[in-house]
């Protein structure tokens, strides 16, 4: 696997191959997080800080371990990076760390970080294996937020209640009430909503993939049939 | 075979390095967040203090105040041992804040504390902990909702025994547009708590110098898992 460029880690991990949108890996924490944004950007952090923490390690190691044995180790080194995290947390943001409660530990189970770890960084030098890690967790933690906000939203007509939680007293005065009076639209908030937000996203990438494709098609067809001046024999496909 | 015993060693060996490794950087982050969390802890108790008992009502450190009072204590519903903490000013003691858990939710517990001062008046409810339905249910937590400050100044005799209930029930407390069980539930351990210390006034509020436990009190033998006698607040029609 030869190493790809920047670009290439950065629009896979932020689109082409967005672990939550397209991998559709980590699943149960984007749905049961994300109910607020402060709750989805919580956990964004936490899961991208855990991310580039074991993407690093594991590339680093990468010349002493054997294929045998690699598994194992990589969630010993999954399972320390989050247990640290996790101290960190309750020890500089606890009002956070508690809300996020169990979400916090099951960062091991996220399958986006030991997929990266065994897919990507055990084959690759340091620097792009960091850059993979914070790309993914970026990419995870974009579409963290964006349900995190509709949700949020459409649940409460609210935007960005608590975020004191994270970024100290002076935050409480971010939230924006969008609807006085709103009655609260339950469904968003629950875990159905969760699980339809999360499909119309999916459908909406697919909808821009295919308005892409379709453009990039038109340009490769028409200089193709409307230039005269190329000189070519043959066809050309 | 003496190949595979060479390699079984060498990954065994390596396997155990690695746990040595990240257990050490686990139990270093530990050391070094150790104190910084116990601190946090402390502070979010003391905040939820400080929540139901104002600070002109007390001099003294609630936290470190406290009386044993055993799971079993009648009426109060709690699950393990807890301890209930004493206000004091200039030695006497001003309100105390008893535990008291409804086990009638919505979805599962709702762990209160409630203040109630030496007259006999609530200084003020908090749910610690609930599970109750976002959006409807949750408007016990006073982040969602100025319901639970409804209680503040409320006492036994106000409203009198059969008005301690929810509207719908013919008492004197809102209920929740959709959610009637939670507030319903929430009353009635108000209620329960408010009984528990009328019963052990005299014990709460002793003289300067030392309270006794209240299950000192031969009227409150703990044995057994007895309903309390003060029935049930909402004997509702």
């Amino acid at each position: 696997m030869s190493t790809p460029s920047y670009t290439d880690i950065a629009v896979n991990g932020l689109w082409k191959n967005n672990p939550a949108l397209v991998q559709l890996l980590g699943l149960c924490p984007l749905l049961a997080v994300t109910s607020s944004v402060v709750n989805a950007l919580g956990l964004a952090v936490a899961t991208t800080f855990v991310l580039v923490t074991s993407n690093t390690t594991v590339s680093l190691i990468r010349s002493v371990v054997p294929d045998t044995v690699r598994l194992p180790v990589f969630v010993m080194i999954i399972a320390a990076a989050v247990t640290g995290t996790e101290l960190l947390m309750q020890a500089y943001a606890y009002e956070l760390y508690q809300i996020l409660g169990i979400f916090l530990p099951l960062i091991t189970t996220n399958c986006v970080i030991l997929g990266r770890a065994d897919g990507f960084a055990r084959k690759q030098p340091v620097l792009p294996a960091l850059s993979d890690g914070l790309l993914m967790g970026l990419g995870f933690g974009a579409v963290l937020l964006v349900l995190g906000a509709l949700r949020e939203a459409l649940g409460t007509g609210r935007l960005f209640a608590d975020m004191d939680l994270l970024f100290g007293a002076g935050a409480a005065a971010w939230e924006v009430v969008l609807v006085q009076d709103y009655q609260a639209f339950l469904l968003a908030i629950l875990p159905p909503g969760a699980f339809i937000f999360t499909g119309l996203l999916i459908a909406i990438k697919h909808l821009i993939d295919a308005r892409i494709e379709r453009r990039r098609a038109a340009l490769r067809a028409a200089p193709a049939s409307g230039s005269k001046r190329v000189r070519v024999t043959g066809t050309i496909s | 075979m003496n190949l595979l015993g060479q390699s079984i060693t060498r990954n065994s060996l390596l396997l155990g390095l690695f746990a040595l490794v990240t257990a050490t950087v686990v139990a270093g982050t530990w050391q070094l967040t150790r104190d910084e969390i116990a601190e946090q802890k402390r502070r979010a108790e003391e905040r939820a203090l400080l929540e139901v008992v104002p600070s002109d009502l007390h001099d003294n450190r609630m936290l470190e105040d406290t009386l044993p009072l055993p799971a079993a204590t009648p009426g109060l519903g709690l699950r393990q041992d807890r301890q209930l903490w004493l206000a004091r000013r200039e030695g006497k003691t001003t309100a105390v804040v008893v535990p008291v858990v409804a086990r009638d939710g919505y979805s599962g517990d709702i762990e209160l504390i409630v203040g109630v001062r030496a007259d006999g008046r609530i200084s003020g409810v908090r749910a610690l902990s609930h599970r109750e339905t976002p959006g409807l249910g949750d408007k016990v937590d006073p982040g969602k909702s100025d319901w639970i400050h409804s209680f503040r100044g409320r006492s036994l005799g106000n409203p009198p025994a059969e008005g301690w209930a929810v509207r719908k029930d013919g008492g004197v407390f809102d209920q929740f547009t959709g959610a009637t069980i939670t507030p319903r539930a929430v009353v009635a351990a108000t209620h329960r708590a408010l009984v528990f210390v009328q019963e052990n006034r005299d014990r709460l509020f002793a003289k300067p110098g030392g309270a006794t436990p209240p299950e000192a009190s031969p009227a409150q033998a703990p044995t057994g898992n007895s309903t309390s006698p003060p029935a049930e607040p909402g004997a509702r029609s």
